[in-house]
């Protein structure tokens, strides 16, 4: 855990310092489980007043072992956190996109390199859609994200 | 004496050149203890195919040696040529069989030393380049050198084996200003490295980076840059100059098994703990046409198609087929449709529970009628009493449902069987356990020496192969197409699974009884192996000539 620990200890101390626009950090309370929130800047009708709760989970391994990142729903009245729509996010928050896979994944990249990567996933995202097959992942998945092997065949959104 | 022969090969070869000093290609895999192999398995399937050992079919497989002794010993040789062969010294193969050779981790590393020297003659690179040029290009010798005879440069490159490598190795450097992008640390005194494409890590990031890679990833040949989006292959004097030496061990263990990954001939036997390579000239595209179970050293059964358990008759992509069937809820779904109707109008589930057949459909207000589906409005006053046979609206949906219904109990008459059989296997297991027991006892009791109880152990795993290909029977038979072929088909399976159920009642006998029933139970046994190389054979030569209809495409 050690090798993980600094590496978060230093990322904390830069984000604490200053976050790209529409990041903000949630909560960090330990180097396991981290909380975000991301806007899309851009205007997008898609995600216009929306604000959308990332949950980073770490093993000791980071950042040579991707995180595991899922968007996390909340209701809460004051702070609703729906799911975005996209044709990459399933309902339940499970995100598929190589960055966060074994074989996209580069240790150069950071809890706000990813924050980032997904605004702009979502800037460019035109349809309002839930990836095929949605209901029935939904229902029936019992893995973990990072031990689905996900197929990365669309380049367009 | 095959091992030998091996390395033989490659002394004669040696004198010709300088001793290298690469230890890529001299480092035999470290000892896997090779005892272990049975002794680990407890899975059922497992179980099964160590058990069998010297009955008939053994006595063929056996002859495979004498194929191996005769052979060049030459991986590359093609399997039409080992085939031709083969047939002069073994005419006894049945049509089910396959031919195949099993490799030991030294006769592996063996060809592959083979093979680089070879390579490394015509190319004039040294034999440590030379394997990492053939891995690079996934051990196909032709593309490499036609790559290297056209773009010598280009080759090279792509290998991490450009110009500057030899002139300038891989080395630690302390660079001004650096920070290090994976664990953000900086300092002038940071040991640095970075290979030719000049993504710069710190040595303590790029170690971990690399021991995550080899040791939890199980890479080797392919492992890239750590660099965001960068291609370039770690090669194997960087990897050396970075790891510890029990990394590299495990390093070049991987990278041996990348050769037999590459090659489309070679295979790891799937068993556990299990060291063999498996060698058959069976390609993918025939699968279609023959069922390649081979037998690996370790006395593990299992198809060289796709590694699972041995499932004769039934061919690979049938087998898929069968257990995606199983495993998933396209059966649930069938259950619905079953128990169910469906709204004609919205198909909405419906199921009915009470009341009269006068259908309103919750969702879209649809009123039918649950006896013939039709309109409701088309019944006129004969409420509760359906007699509109004929309607077209009705005769459709009841269709469909009939339909349905069928398909059910067709699936679940062969998944009975199926299943049956494989229950069966398992407590066959059970006796088998006790067999032994039963074998000492009747040692203790009657007298009988070692050799005269063998014949339990001969009819134990007579019942587990004979089951094993039974089960597979039903799989294969839920997707046949009836015709003449199957009603023969039909009478072998009936022959055979009779034949087991006998033995099988037999083996459940009191061990006083036993004794009194050897010669019986020997007949049965051998009566057993009889009718399931008949049934193989049957269907092996039909599929071989593409005679079986599948009521799905393969």
């Amino acid at each position: 855990m050690a090798f993980a620990s600094r590496r978060l200890g230093k990322e904390l101390t830069k984000m604490h310092d200053k976050l790209p626009p529409g990041i903000a950090l949630v909560k960090a309370d330990d180097f396991k489980e981290w909380l975000m929130d991301i806007r899309v800047i851009d205007t997008n009708p898609l995600y216009d007043n929306e604000t959308y709760r990332l949950k980073f989970s770490f093993t000791g391994s980071y950042p040579i072992e991707a995180p595991e990142v899922t968007f996390q729903l909340s209701t809460a009245a004051d702070t609703p956190r729906p799911i975005p729509w996209h044709p990459h996010i399933y309902s339940n928050g499970i995100i598929c996109l190589d960055l966060l896979d074994r074989q996209g994944w580069s240790p150069v990249h950071n809890v706000e390199s990813i924050c980032v990567s997904l605004q702009s996933m979502l800037t460019s995202n035109t349809k309002k859609e839930r990836p095929p097959g949605d209901e029935n992942f939904v229902k029936y998945n019992t893995q973990r994200p990072r031990d689905i092997n996900f197929v990365f065949h669309d380049n367009q959104v | 004496m095959t091992l030998k022969r091996a390395s033989d090969d490659i002394d004669r070869s040696e004198p010709a050149k300088k001793p290298t000093p690469d230890t890529t290609l001299h480092t035999a895999l470290p000892a896997t203890p090779l005892t272990t192999a049975s002794a680990n398995m407890d899975s059922d399937d497992e179980f099964n195919s160590s058990q069998v050992s010297d009955d008939e079919f053994m006595a063929d497989q056996d002859s495979d040696v004498s194929i191996e002794d005769d052979s060049d010993f030459d991986i590359d040789q093609d399997d039409v040529g080992f085939e031709s062969q083969d047939k002069d010294i073994k005419p006894t193969k049945q049509t089910y069989e396959v031919d195949f050779i099993v490799y030991s981790p030294d006769q592996i590393q063996g060809h592959q030393d083979k093979q680089v020297d070879e390579v490394s003659n015509i190319l004039g690179q040294p034999p440590e380049s030379t394997a990492i040029l053939l891995r690079h290009e996934r051990w196909n010798k032709e593309r490499l050198i036609d790559h290297y005879m056209e773009k010598q440069e280009e080759t090279l490159e792509s290998a991490g084996l450009g110009e500057t490598s030899t002139t300038n190795p891989p080395r630690l450097e302390h660079v001004k200003g650096f920070v290090c992008d994976i664990c953000c640390e900086d300092g002038p005194d940071l040991d640095t490295f970075a290979m030719r494409c000049g993504h710069r890590f710190c040595v303590d990031c790029y170690k971990q980076y690399l021991y995550t890679k080899i040791k939890d990833e199980g890479e080797a040949a392919r492992i890239r840059c750590p660099g965001d989006g960068c291609n370039r292959i770690v090669d194997h004097k960087s990897l050396d100059l970075l790891v510890s030496s029990d990394l590299q061990a495990r390093y070049h263990e991987l990278l041996m098994r990348t050769y037999v990954d590459d090659k489309e001939n070679l295979r790891w036997c799937p068993a556990p703990n299990c060291v063999y390579a498996i060698q058959c000239g069976v390609r993918d595209k025939d699968l279609i046409r023959t069922v390649p179970t081979v037998r690996c050293d370790c006395s593990h059964f299992f198809c060289f198609g796709c590694s699972l358990n041995d499932h004769q008759p039934a061919p690979c992509a049938l087998v898929r087929k069968w257990l995606k069937k199983c495993e998933d809820d396209s059966e649930t779904a069938n259950w619905i449709s079953a128990n169910t109707k469906e709204c004609p109008k919205c198909h909405s589930t419906i199921e009915k529970n009470g009341g009269c057949n006068h259908m309103t459909c919750r969702k879209c207000r649809n009123e039918f009628c649950w006896m013939c589906m039709g309109v409701w409005s088309e019944h006129g006053t004969s409420w509760y009493n359906c007699n509109r046979f004929e309607e077209k609206s009705g005769h459709d949906a009841r269709d469909a449902q009939a339909r349905s219904r069928q398909s059910l109990e067709r699936y679940l008459h062969y998944y009975n069987r199926f299943a049956n059989h494989e229950q069966s296997a398992k407590l066959d297991k059970d006796i088998y356990l006790k067999t032994e027991k039963k074998m000492t006892q009747l040692q203790n009791t009657t007298g009988m020496s070692w050799i005269e109880v063998q014949f339990l152990d001969a009819a134990s795993q007579a019942l587990q192969q004979c089951r094993q290909t039974l089960k597979w029977t039903y799989a294969f038979a839920y997707y046949l197409a009836r015709n003449n072929l199957t009603e023969i088909f039909e009478e072998n399976q009936k022959d055979l699974e009779m034949a087991v159920e006998n033995l099988s009642e037999m083996f459940e006998k009191p061990i006083d009884l036993l004794q009194g029933l050897k010669v019986e139970m020997m007949d049965k046994t051998s009566y057993c192996n009889k009718r399931r190389v008949i049934l193989l054979n049957d269907t092996a030569d039909n599929l071989q000539k593409g005679n079986w209809e599948f009521n799905v495409t393969l």
